[in-house]
């Protein structure tokens, strides 16, 4: 999908999904410091937040360059109107609980690692660096998220039930990262991304692996709910938005 | 400072000659400038007056996450909204290095949390005013971490081992802080009349409770004497304010800023600035829990380790389990 002026739409996109998963999910984590429930987690989730931000920097960077209209990371970040957001639907679902963070964590890090993994094979190299170097700290993030996940699931008769509870909320929405839409076919196609059914392979099976030992089942014949990537997001998106555009969107045009 | 008016053993220092023996070994320790360490002998009153000392500027760092926390989510880029969160995440870290320096004198993390969510352990009154604005982001870090530093930077040879050493990794951190609110600061003079305006504004308010950080004057400071005796104060309040306000005074001046006190004067016989009075009544309501946020920050806090108990013991169900399993596997 390269049009006739140069621009690149699938290799814009492609920038734009990973760099908006990175920077909604760096947003919603980034609000528990100074807010959870041991001093190590303030630590732990802030160092997680810190990754997806630089990792957003690198991707929303080349997603501009891609586009040529000057547009830099924090124009694309901070100027942009919620239908023009491409992150899945799981990363803007709110914090809820500390159950429902750490879940919706696992269940993007399950998927962020073998995604990055196979970026980076991309024949566009600008993807495959940035992929090489956030593939570092998505396995680090998998590593703690899963460990965090089993845990708790196979630890007290509470914490087991609010991370089934998170578990059931947020499991449908984990489809939309391996149903592969025409961008992603056509990325595939070019041998700029993976073709999302191995993707959905992996997936599969080290999910299974990880709920087996937190003693949760992922609840059966759920409906997958998308839309998230081609802008069609949940109600979550307008305030998270609101909040991190204000200041941006209230002083046009002005440095920081 | 973080640890404002701790109390000492309220009693004069002994003597040599008053001390007994133990104590005189101990002492001339101290005067030897050799530092002592958790499994010395020390008098009951130090280990006290140390674990208030260190608890208190614990839990200042751990509730000096929240107002600046306040604004990680709404920071303007994603650089600013980077070095704000690993601004925060260090003073989470400095809380972490200052609990454990503080187990080391037989006080669990777990007692002075609990401590402090019952409101008999203080916290530095500076954390209990509001963030209202971007600036006042900045204003926190060039003078709450440049007054942090102040005070900091002459704790990192106290006489208490464990302590010292804490104070000398956190001070590396904290000059990075005040660097980036002092750039903050940089970049809003340089904007638009609404971000000078805005700049301004934050100093205003944060100037008066920048200076009470360093404590009463050294007049009502009744507790500094037998501290000083024992190495774990190094500098008088007044001192180290007047450092603080010869230090920060022509960095405003650098930024375009004026420092809302009109009595401040240069004074060339004594080589500093002269100032005007402190509210002291104000630091001592702040004290008292009658702060703009003392409520908010104590129900945050509160909040966080209530809502985190099925977590903590989620996580200790989980070891006990494995623990029970290892032995019926052997
Ligand atoms: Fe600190
Ligand atoms: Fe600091």
């Amino acid at each position: 999908m390269t049009a006739d002026d140069g621009f690149d739409e699938t290799l814009f996109e492609l920038a734009l999904r990973m760099g908006d998963n990175a920077l909604i999910l760096g947003q919603r984590v980034s609000a528990w410091c100074g807010h959870a429930p041991v001093l190590e987690e303030d630590i732990a989730m802030a160092n997680v937040g810190l990754d997806l931000i630089g990792q957003t920097k690198l991707w929303l960077g080349l997603a501009g360059e891609i586009e040529g209209k000057g547009r830099s990371a924090d124009d694309l970040a901070f100027l942009r109107a919620d239908r023009a957001f491409r992150n899945c639907l799981l990363v803007e679902q709110p914090n809820v609980d500390y159950a429902h963070t750490l879940m919706r964590q696992y269940l993007f890090d399950a998927w962020h690692l073998p995604m990055l993994t196979a970026l980076k094979q991309s024949a566009e190299p600008r993807v495959a660096e940035i992929a090489e170097k956030s593939a570092k700290e998505a396995a680090y993030h998998l590593e703690r998220s899963s460990d965090l996940v089993i845990r708790l699931g196979d630890g007290s008769v509470e914490s087991h039930e609010r991370m089934q509870a998170a578990l059931n909320a947020l499991w449908p929405f984990t489809g939309e990262f391996v149903a592969p839409d025409d961008v992603d076919k056509a990325a595939a196609s070019r041998g700029l991304g993976p073709d999302l059914s191995a993707i959905a392979e992996r997936y599969n099976e080290t999910t299974a692996a990880v709920l087996r030992d937190a003693t949760l089942s992922a609840p059966a014949d759920a409906p997958v709910r998308k839309g998230g990537k081609e802008g069609l997001h949940s109600e979550h998106l307008g305030y998270l938005l609101s909040e991190m555009q204000w200041l941006q969107r209230s002083h046009p045009g002005a440095q920081w | 400072m973080y640890a404002q008016e701790v109390k000492s053993t309220g009693k004069a220092v002994k003597s040599l000659e008053e001390m007994t023996p133990e104590e005189r070994v101990f002492q001339t320790r101290i005067d030897a400038d050799i530092k002592i360490e958790p499994k010395d002998w020390m008098p009951e009153g130090y280990r006290k007056t140390l674990v208030r000392q260190i608890s208190q500027h614990a839990h200042s760092e751990i509730v000096g996450q929240l107002p600046e926390g306040n604004w990680i989510t709404r920071a303007p880029t994603l650089d600013r909204k980077a070095i704000l969160l690993a601004k925060v995440q260090d003073e989470a870290g400095h809380g972490l290095y200052l609990y454990c320096a503080a187990e080391t004198l037989g006080v669990s993390r777990d007692q002075m949390t609990e401590q402090l969510l019952a409101g008999k352990a203080k916290y530095s009154s500076i954390f209990n005013y509001p963030t209202l604005t971007w600036a006042d982001i900045g204003a926190i870090g060039w003078l709450v971490d440049g007054a942090a530093i102040m005070n900091q930077v002459p704790l990192q040879r106290c006489s208490y081992g464990p302590y010292s050493r804490a104070m000398i990794r956190i001070c590396k951190e904290e000059s990075f802080h005040q660097r980036q609110g002092y750039d903050i600061m940089m970049k809003l003079v340089k904007g638009t009349p609404e971000q000078k305006a805005m700049a301004q504004d934050a100093l205003n308010r944060w100037w008066q409770p920048s200076l009470m950080m360093f404590g009463p004057p050294d007049a009502d400071s009744i507790h500094s004497a037998q501290s000083m005796a024992w190495g774990i104060k190094q500098n008088s309040n007044d001192e180290l304010r007047q450092k603080f306000v010869d230090q920060t005074v022509p960095q405003a001046t650098y930024l375009g800023l004026t420092v809302p006190d009109p009595d401040l004067k240069w004074n060339e016989e004594k080589g500093g600035y002269d100032f005007g009075e402190i509210d002291w009544n104000e630091f001592f309501e702040v004290l008292k829990g009658n702060g703009p946020c003392n409520k908010e920050r104590m129900e945050a806090r509160r909040k966080a380790w209530d809502d985190g108990a099925w977590f903590r013991d989620g996580l200790m169900a989980h070891a006990e389990k494995r623990a029970a399993r290892k032995i019926a596997a052997e």
